[in-house]
C-alpha cells in the first residue's frame, strides 16, 4: 500500500466524545458516516445470506454464511457507534429495522440482486478489495473506537479478499462457461464501482478532522488490486466510466432496495414494540 | 441426528473366524478405524446411516435458511447464521466419515438428489412464523441431541469423533433455541400465539425423528450389536418427552397431547403416539415441503455445474502450467 494515502490523525487519537466535544458540528457528518459503513454491511450481508442452503458445493455454503456473519457483525459495531453518536436513543436494530429506503446510505453496488454464484463473486471481490483498503486506513482513524472497530475486522475482510479474488482468478480462467460468466458479471456491476470513491461534502468534512479517509484517496489502491486480480483471471476491464451509477451514499437506491427491506424488516414493522 | 429407519443389512454368511473377532473388538468397546477389516454389511450399513444423517444436515439448512434474511434484530440474525452454518460444517464431517468407508461426496449427492438417500422427515414440514426457528432449536435439535449423545460411544472411530464435536455445537443450537421460545411465550399476546402455534405443528413431527416404534423397527437388533445403534427408538423417544414436556410447562405452553399424564409407576409420562401414516407418507415423498427441500437441493446442485467445472479446469490448467515450467527448467 502507497503511504501517501493513509490518514494522517491530525493529533493522537481521540473517544469519539472528545472530537465533538471539540467539534459539535461533526455530529451529523459522522452518523451518516457511520450509516454509510453500517449500511454496507448490513445489506451486503443480507444479500449474501440468501444463499443460505443454496450454494455451488458445500464448502462455498459455510463460506458465505460465514462471511455474511462476518458482515453482520460488522453491521452491529458500525450502527451502535452511529446510534450512540446520534444521541437520540436508538439503537443499531433501530438504524437497521426502522429507516426507509431514502435514510439508507449503502452504495448501490451492494443491493445489486444476487444473480448467479459468478456475479455473487464478484461483486464481493469488488467491494472486498474497497473495504480492505477502507480499513487499512481506518486503523489509524483519529476516533479510537472507529480505530478499533476497523482492527477487528480488517482481519475478517483480509480472508473476504484473499477468498473473493482467489476464486475470480479461477473461475475467470477456468473454463469457457466460467470465464463468459465472469466477464458478464464484471460487466454489468463495473458501472456501480465507481460510487466507492466518489466524495462528497459529508466525506470531505471527516477526512479533514482525520475521521475518515476522503473517498478519493482510496481509489489507486483500489484500482491496483481490481486491475491485477482482472488481470490474473484473463477477464477485460470494462471500458467506459464506472462511476455513473451512485447516490446509494445520498439515499437514492435502485429499485430493489425496497423489496430487500420490506423482507428484512417485516417482523419489526408487523409487530411493533416487541422484544424478540 | 437424522437417521431414521436406516435398512441395516444382515451379517453376511457364516460365523467367519474374521467376523468372530471384529465382533469381540466391537463387545471389548474397541474403535474400528477405516483401513481395518470389517463385514461388509457393518460398513454398507454405516455408509447408510452416516450419509443420511449428513444429508439431514444439509437439508436442514434450508426450512432455517428460510428465515435468515427476516431475521427479527441483527443479534439474531448472526446467531442463526452460526447455527446453520455449523449445520453444514456437521454435514462436511459426516461425509467425511463416510468416504472413509469408500463412498465419494458425489455418490452420495446423487442418492440424495435421487430419492435413493433419505433424509430426515423432520426438515419436510414448513417454517411459517419466526416461532419456529425457536421450536427447530428446541424440540428438533434436542431430539437430535438425544440421538447423538449415546452415538459419542459408537463402534466406528471417525464416526464417534465426528459426534463429539457436533454434540457441542448442537448444545448451544438448543440452548438458542429454547431462549427464543422464552421471549415469544413471554412477549405479546401475538408472540405466544405463534409460539404455541409452532409447538403444535412441531411436536409430533418430532417425536417421529427417533423412527417407528420398536415392535415396528425390524433391523434394530444387528445394528446394536455393532454399536451403530445404541438405544431403541422407543427409549429415546420416552427420554425425549420426559425431558421436554416441564420445559414447555416452565414456558408456559400446552403440548397437544389431551392424553398426556405423568406415570408414576415407570417415572414416566404417557403419551400419544404420532400418526405413523403421515409419517410414512413424509418418507414416500409426500410430506408438506418433501418436493421443495429436494427441489432447491436440485437446483443448487444444477446451477453450481458450471462453477464446480469451472474450478477443475482450472486446476487442470495450472498443473499443466507447472508440468510446462518444470520440463522447460529441465
Amino acid at each position: 500500500m502507497s503511504a501517501d494515502a493513509t490518514i494522517a490523525p491530525l493529533a493522537p487519537a481521540r473517544p469519539v466524545d472528545d472530537l465533538l466535544a471539540a467539534a459539535p458540528e461533526l455530529r451529523a457528518p459522522l452518523v451518516t458516516g457511520l450509516c454509510r459503513l453500517g449500511d454496507a454491511t448490513l445489506i451486503l450481508g443480507h444479500r449474501v445470506s440468501e444463499w443460505c442452503g443454496h450454494g455451488p458445493a458445500l464448502e462455498e455454503d459455510i463460506a458465505l454464511a460465514n462471511t455474511a456473519l462476518d458482515l453482520i457483525g460488522h453491521t452491529q459495531m458500525w450502527l451502535g457507534l452511529a446510534a450512540q453518536v446520534e444521541g437520540r436513543g436508538r439503537s443499531a436494530d433501530d438504524l437497521a429495522y426502522h429507516r426507509d429506503a431514502m435514510h439508507f446510505r449503502n452504495p448501490l453496488l451492494v443491493e445489486v440482486p444476487n444473480g448467479d454464484i459468478g456475479r455473487t463473486l464478484m461483486r464481493l471481490f469488488l467491494f472486498d478489495a474497497w473495504h480492505h483498503a477502507l480499513l487499512e486506513r481506518l486503523v489509524s482513524s483519529s476516533a479510537t473506537e472507529i480505530a478499533e472497530i476497523a482492527a477487528k475486522a480488517l482481519k475478517e475482510v483480509h480472508y473476504h479478499l484473499d477468498r473473493s479474488s482467489d476464486l475470480v482468478v479461477r473461475l475467470g480462467d477456468g473454463s469457457e462457461e466460467s470465464h463468459a460468466r465472469m466477464q458478464a458479471a464484471l460487466d454489468l456491476l463495473w458501472p456501480y464501482t465507481g460510487e466507492l470513491c466518489f466524495g462528497d461534502d459529508t466525506d470531505a468534512a471527516l477526512a479533514e478532522a482525520g475521521i475518515l479517509p476522503e473517498p478519493g484517496d482510496l481509489r489507486s489502491a483500489w484500482d491496483a488490486t481490481v486491475r491485477e486480480t482482472l488481470a490474473e483471471a484473463t477477464l477485460a476491464v470494462p471500458e467506459g466510466r464506472n462511476d455513473v451509477q451512485r447516490g446509494g451514499r445520498q439515499g437514492r437506491h435502485t429499485e430493489h432496495l425496497g423489496y430487500l427491506l420490506a423482507e428484512m424488516q417485516f417482523l419489526q414493522r408487523a409487530y411493533p414494540g416487541a422484544e424478540w | 441426528m437424522y437417521a431414521q429407519m436406516v435398512t441395516t443389512e444382515p451379517k453376511g454368511g457364516g460365523e467367519t473366524p474374521e467376523e468372530h473377532a471384529f465382533q469381540a473388538r466391537i463387545d471389548a468397546g474397541e474403535k474400528i478405524e477405516p483401513k481395518e477389516w470389517m463385514p461388509e454389511g457393518y460398513r454398507k450399513t454405516l455408509i447408510r446411516q452416516i450419509s443420511q444423517h449428513a444429508h439431514s444436515e444439509i437439508v436442514g439448512q434450508l426450512p432455517e435458511g428460510n428465515w435468515i434474511t427476516r431475521a427479527p434484530t441483527l443479534e439474531r440474525k448472526a446467531i442463526l447464521l452460526a447455527k446453520v452454518q455449523d449445520e453444514a460444517g456437521h454435514g462436511l464431517y459426516l461425509y467425511s466419515a463416510a468416504e472413509t468407508l469408500g463412498i465419494s461426496r458425489d455418490e452420495m449427492t446423487e442418492q440424495l438428489l435421487s430419492g435413493k438417500a433419505k433424509y430426515s422427515s423432520i426438515f419436510n414440514y414448513p417454517t411459517l412464523t419466526w416461532a419456529d426457528m425457536g421450536a427447530i432449536g428446541w424440540l428438533v435439535d434436542g431430539a437430535a441431541i438425544m440421538n447423538q449423545v449415546p452415538l459419542q460411544r459408537t463402534s466406528y472411530g471417525p464416526y464417534s469423533r465426528a459426534m463429539i464435536r457436533i454434540c457441542k455445537e448442537e448444545s448451544f443450537h438448543q440452548r438458542q433455541g429454547f431462549h427464543i421460545m422464552m421471549k415469544m411465550a413471554r412477549g405479546t399476546d401475538a408472540q405466544r400465539e405463534m409460539a404455541q402455534d409452532a409447538l403444535n405443528r412441531f411436536w409430533y413431527p418430532s417425536l417421529m425423528m427417533f423412527g417407528p416404534s420398536d415392535k415396528d423397527s425390524v433391523h434394530s437388533q444387528q445394528s446394536m450389536a455393532w454399536k451403530i445403534k445404541i438405544n431403541t427408538n422407543d427409549e429415546l423417544r420416552q427420554r425425549f418427552v420426559n425431558e421436554t414436556v416441564p420445559q414447555a410447562e416452565f414456558l408456559g405452553l400446552t403440548v397437544p397431547d389431551p392424553d398426556l399424564a405423568w406415570n408414576e409407576e415407570k417415572q414416566g409420562y404417557d403419551f400419544t403416539e404420532p400418526d405413523w401414516s403421515e409419517f410414512y407418507e413424509v418418507l414416500k415423498g409426500n410430506g408438506p415441503c418433501n418436493r421443495e427441500r429436494l427441489g432447491a437441493r436440485q437446483k443448487a446442485w444444477d446451477d453450481g455445474a458450471w462453477f464446480r467445472d469451472g474450478l477443475t479446469a482450472y486446476a487442470e490448467k495450472a498443473a499443466a502450467r507447472r508440468a510446462a515450467a518444470a520440463t522447460a527448467a529441465e
